[in-house]
């Protein structure tokens, strides 16, 4: 009993003993963190802007990337292929609109949910017709180098993806904030009948918010792309991605972000000090139980808006 | 004109509560028992082992996922887990009791099926919708590491796999490779109709009902008496243990070996696309869902062969996976309520054919 107590504890006298090593495991958390950050951004857009769970944020990240990647094959120069990318998403978000959203609109949020992970098998099979399935190598010229400081190794490419994550959530704050659109899109997310009464055209909202999400999905794309290459499970970050929502909350973009912190830190302690005690590999659940116990406490999330029942 | 009540007076409060209480559904489900019961004399070894049999374990799975997400409306993506659970039950307890027999280890893995979602249920008190949803994934992910990690469910086999071993009942080889298709295929049908029969019971009476009003809206449920805790909790336990019957099922009678990554979180997704093709809150439409999902993929996989077409192997899965996804969409657009309602919508046609006005 007692050497199972102590072989818990020993970790936070490894913690101790190594500081260097616990900043570095410190960064690499982070830098994951901002990494599922901005998968997850792409679902609290759209959830913020129409209610719905968009499963297929994945398989929109995997999209993106591979019609980056695949436009670049074929000698097209980088500048040109990201803006033909940006094209393909903004044209997506409208057929998206056309042909899913409009037919269910009113339907309970379960059967959207549904028609999203239709939208997930579409867009995979439909992605690696056009672009092929095998892995491929997405180069855009972002350096991916470590160097030193202070004996604490840091990764050129991590550091890179959270500054892009920054830049990122301070463009959609003052989208969000200061422009008209923003503030209809607001306007939406809070009251869907009230905006339209007011003359909101739901239909534009709906497209303008799938087209951010699509581009978030090119910039989560281009980083997870250039971190692990494209390939078939790019798509299954957005199981990454859904523990970081429901700990920040499903309609906060900065709940995104720090959620995406915490757990992104968690993760990576969990792993390296306690993981080995139960056998390692416990990545792909820790996450969720993390979440969950966050949940317990705070049932809407850390940033959520405040659960009102009423009769 | 075919489909119609008059006439069939009830005189007894039985024959008033009986659970199809129109002479034409008790002839057409006396038929569909009848037809299923003959099935065997004329379905060859391909038909039951490809189709029919995995039809009836997901049917049941689905028909347990239905009680928690359609009756109790409890969004879940844990089926997958709970379904791993009752399969590694089940092998852990026959491995260790050899001559137990092999339907009662079924019904007690379905019963620590039960367990486990009791437990993972506790969280649906606090947590709601979308939430839950996600919470429910921490059982999928968990479970499957659990089973993958601690080599004691596989007694330690290398190969991480768990495999039937071959059980009689009454003489009758029910399990393992020299089983034949049709008693497997007679098993299974035993058990979906028992426990399609004891859903439909289960939720016309209290307990469904009191599933139903924390489903329409819990707080109001809440204020006219309908327990919570209890109810949300047994309807986790009942769902995990028809799904952890399933789970056992689906090794013992279907694959016959299998590892984790049988119950991954697709065999979540597949199930709920059951429950949800077929009619969120119907016993039939569990079975209607499970038929379309058991077929579409075949009917795909063969259609191009029928047509002429010879697809390069890739091409052609790429095409499955984009038919698959647009016809989800597609039926959802077209009848969001599922088979079910089409069901429900014919059969109001018929009573009033060939007079519809």
């Amino acid at each position: 009993m007692t050497e199972a107590l102590l072989a818990v504890l020993r970790p936070f006298a490894d913690i101790v003993s190594g500081p260097a090593f616990f900043v570095e495991v410190l960064i690499g958390g982070i830098a994951a963190g901002l990494m599922y950050s901005l998968v997850a951004l792409g679902f609290v857009l759209i959830y913020k802007a129409s209610g719905v769970f968009n499963f297929a944020q994945g398989v929109m990240v995997l999209f993106a990337a591979l019609t980056l990647v695949g436009l670049m094959e074929r000698g097209v120069p980088v500048p040109l292929a990201l803006a033909l990318t940006m094209l393909v998403m903004i044209l997506l978000a409208f057929a998206i609109e056309r042909v899913v959203l409009r037919p269910l609109v009113n339907q309970p949020y379960i059967i959207l949910f549904m028609a999203t992970i239709g939208l997930n098998f579409f867009l995979e099979g439909f992605g690696e017709m056009a672009w092929g399935a095998n892995v491929k190598k997405l180069d855009v010229g972002i350096p991916d180098r470590s160097f030193m400081v202070k004996g604490v190794q840091i990764n050129q490419l991590e550091m890179f993806a959270a500054l892009t994550a920054a830049v990122l959530v301070t463009i959609l704050a003052v989208f969000f904030q200061r422009t008209r659109i923003g503030r209809a899109l607001r306007a939406v997310a809070d009251d869907h009948e009230a905006a339209l009464s007011i003359g909101i055209p739901l239909k534009t909202i709906w497209v303008v918010v799938w087209s951010v999400a699509g581009l978030v999905a090119i910039v989560a794309g281009v980083m997870w792309g250039a971190k692990s290459g494209v390939q078939f499970s790019l798509s299954l970050i957005a199981l990454k991605a859904l523990p970081v929502l429901i700990l920040g909350g499903f309609e906060s973009v900065p709940g995104a972000i720090v959620g995406g912190l915490i757990i992104g830190v968690g993760e990576k302690i969990g792993e390296v000090y306690w993981g080995p005690l139960v056998g390692g590999a416990i990545e792909n659940w820790f996450a969720y139980v993390l979440a969950l116990a966050f949940l317990l406490v705070r049932p809407q999330g850390l940033f959520g808006e405040k659960i009102i029942e009423r009769v | 004109m075919i489909y119609r009540e008059a006439g069939q007076f009830k005189t007894t409060y039985g024959s008033d509560q009986a659970i199809f209480p129109i002479l034409q559904d008790r002839i057409f489900v006396g038929l569909v028992l009848v037809a299923a019961a003959l099935v065997p004399l004329v379905a060859d070894e391909y038909w039951l082992q490809a189709i029919l049999i995995p039809f009836l374990i997901y049917a049941l799975a689905a028909l347990g996922l239905n009680l928690l997400t359609g009756y109790a409306g409890q969004l879940s993506l844990g089926t997958g887990g709970f379904m791993a659970v009752g399969a590694y039950s089940a092998f852990k307890l026959t491995t260790a009791f050899p001559a137990l027999n092999i339907l009662v280890v079924f019904l007690l893995s379905g019963l620590i099926a039960a367990g486990v979602g009791l437990v993972f249920g506790v969280p649906s008190l606090r947590i709601k919708g979308f939430y839950l949803a996600v919470a429910t994934l921490a059982a999928q992910f968990f479970l499957i590491w659990l089973f993958n990690k601690v080599a004691w469910f596989v007694n330690y086999a290398p190969s991480g796999t768990i495999t039937a071993p071959p059980r009689t009942v009454l003489g009758v080889m029910v399990t393992g490779p020299q089983s034949s298709a049709g008693v497997r295929y007679f098993v299974a049908l035993g058990f979906v109709v028992v426990f399609a029969l004891v859903a439909k019971n289960l939720v016309r009476g209290r307990i469904g009902r009191s599933w139903m009003a924390i489903r329409d809206r819990d707080i109001a449920a809440e204020i006219i008496g309908v327990r919570p805790l209890q109810t949300k909790l047994l309807a986790f336990g009942v769902s995990s243990f028809y799904c952890g019957i399933a789970g056992a099922e689906l090794v013992f009678l279907y694959l016959g070996s299998a590892e984790t990554l049988a119950f991954d979180i697709g065999l979540s997704f597949l199930v709920l696309f059951m429950v949800i093709i077929g009619g969120l809150g119907s016993v039939l439409g569990s079975f209607l869902g499970a038929a379309f999902i058991m077929l579409v993929p075949i009917f795909l996989t063969n259609a191009p062969h029928t047509l002429g077409l010879n697809l390069p192997v890739a091409l052609q899965k790429q095409m499955e996976l984009m038919v698959f996804g647009g016809l989800i969409i597609f039926f959802l657009i077209v009848e969001p309520q599922g088979l079910a309602r089409l069901w429900q919508i014919t059969k109001e046609k018929l009573r009033l054919w060939p007079f519809p006005h």
